[in-house]
């Protein structure tokens, strides 16, 4: 219990870097993993992240997990014929060697349910589940309403 | 004397074609401009977060952003508010020339979850209007935008919406100027409006 608390004391207490901070699993790397402020708990909230595949096999990732949210699922946003909708995702490849980024305007994390609302600053762990590499747990930070991604020195944005 | 006449009927042919070319140029292009002028004048009248009806008469002078949208939508909306904002605050100035306004496409659902709130958490500036659902259906036919509500039993409350996402400018005389297609970055709204002060 002792330590459930110190290491809910430091999760919640994490500084603003973390979104920087890479995580591995098997072949696969994630890092930049982000999320928006909300305004209020009554709307979703969305996840943020980039994934690496260094490795030969195909894998895909399969589901989400956070306590910050009763709903998590994936989505993708499609334009097409100057429509966007939102629809969701089964499961997005995460092809051998390839680097994907679900990423405003692409798929995404919807968080539906959020326990509180997301305020900039804050950061909740999220577990992805993968189809090969299995799961994994990342700390997700709560940027600005307006932000585009981390500020990350080696972030690709 | 024979090759005379030919010259002469070979210049009144050219100067038929060029008559006939620029009676074909000129007149579709008179009838597209005036068509623009009057078709696309797009209009609204909505309430805002306050119950007042806000129309696009009010705003001559302006030029007006017109967002449609919904607040619920984690990922589309927020990523072309958030650009809405950065033009509003790079603006300086000039800002008090241009109003931008969010018009709900899910507008009984926003007055529930509040859309000042909304709104302002983006920019003090943008102006959020929900009005009845005919009233909507009327504003986005103006506009020649589409929107529908999707059922969706993955999303809150059952049903998602799916819409047009681009931000659109209207000039400070009501006409329709432009579409900026969605994730057109900040600089160019930015650089756009600029060039039109």
């Amino acid at each position: 219990m002792k330590h459930f608390l110190l290491a809910a004391a430091l999760i919640l207490s994490a500084p603003a870097v973390m979104a920087c901070e890479t995580v591995t699993i098997g072949d696969l790397t994630i890092e930049h993993a982000w999320s928006k402020a909300t305004i209020g708990a009554g709307r979703p909230g969305v996840f943020y992240v980039e994934i690496t595949n260094a490795g030969s096999v195909d894998d895909a990732l399969i589901g989400i997990a956070t306590p910050a949210a009763a709903m998590p699922m994936l989505h993708e946003t499609v334009v097409k014929d100057g429509i966007a909708s939102m629809p969701h995702a089964m499961s997005i490849p995460i092809p051998a060697g390839q680097n994907v980024q679900l990423s405003p305007g692409g798929y995404h994390g919807m968080l539906m349910g959020l326990t509180t609302a997301l305020k900039e600053g804050d950061s909740f762990p999220i577990t992805l589940s993968f189809e090969k590499a299995g799961e994994v747990t990342v700390n997700v930070d709560v940027l600005s309403l307006r932000a585009e991604g981390p500020d990350c020195a080696d972030a690709g944005q | 004397m024979r090759l005379r006449s030919l010259q002469i009927i070979l210049w009144i042919a050219a100067t038929a074609a060029v008559v006939a070319f620029s009676a074909m140029r000129w007149w579709p292009a008179t009838d597209d401009s005036a068509a623009a002028a009057s078709a696309f004048n797009p209009a609204f009248a909505l309430a805002d977060s306050q119950g007042s009806i806000r129309t696009a008469a009010e705003f001559r002078g302006k030029f007006l952003l017109v967002f449609f949208g919904f607040t619920s939508c984690p990922d589309v909306c927020p990523t072309t508010l958030a650009e809405v904002a950065q033009v509003m605050d790079d603006l300086g100035s000039d800002a008090e020339s241009v109003q931008p306004i969010f018009i709900s496409i899910d507008p009984e659902r926003d007055r529930r979850l509040g859309l000042a709130d909304y709104t302002k958490a983006f920019h003090p500036m943008i102006l959020g209007l929900a009005g009845s659902e005919a009233e909507t259906q009327s504003a986005a036919a103006s506009f020649k935008i589409f929107y529908e509500r999707e059922a969706d039993t993955s999303s809150p409350n059952g049903y998602t919406m799916a819409h047009s996402p681009g931000l659109y400018l209207i000039g400070p005389d009501g006409a329709w100027l432009r579409q900026f297609t969605y994730g057109t970055p900040a600089a160019d709204i930015l650089s756009d409006l600029q060039s039109r002060f």
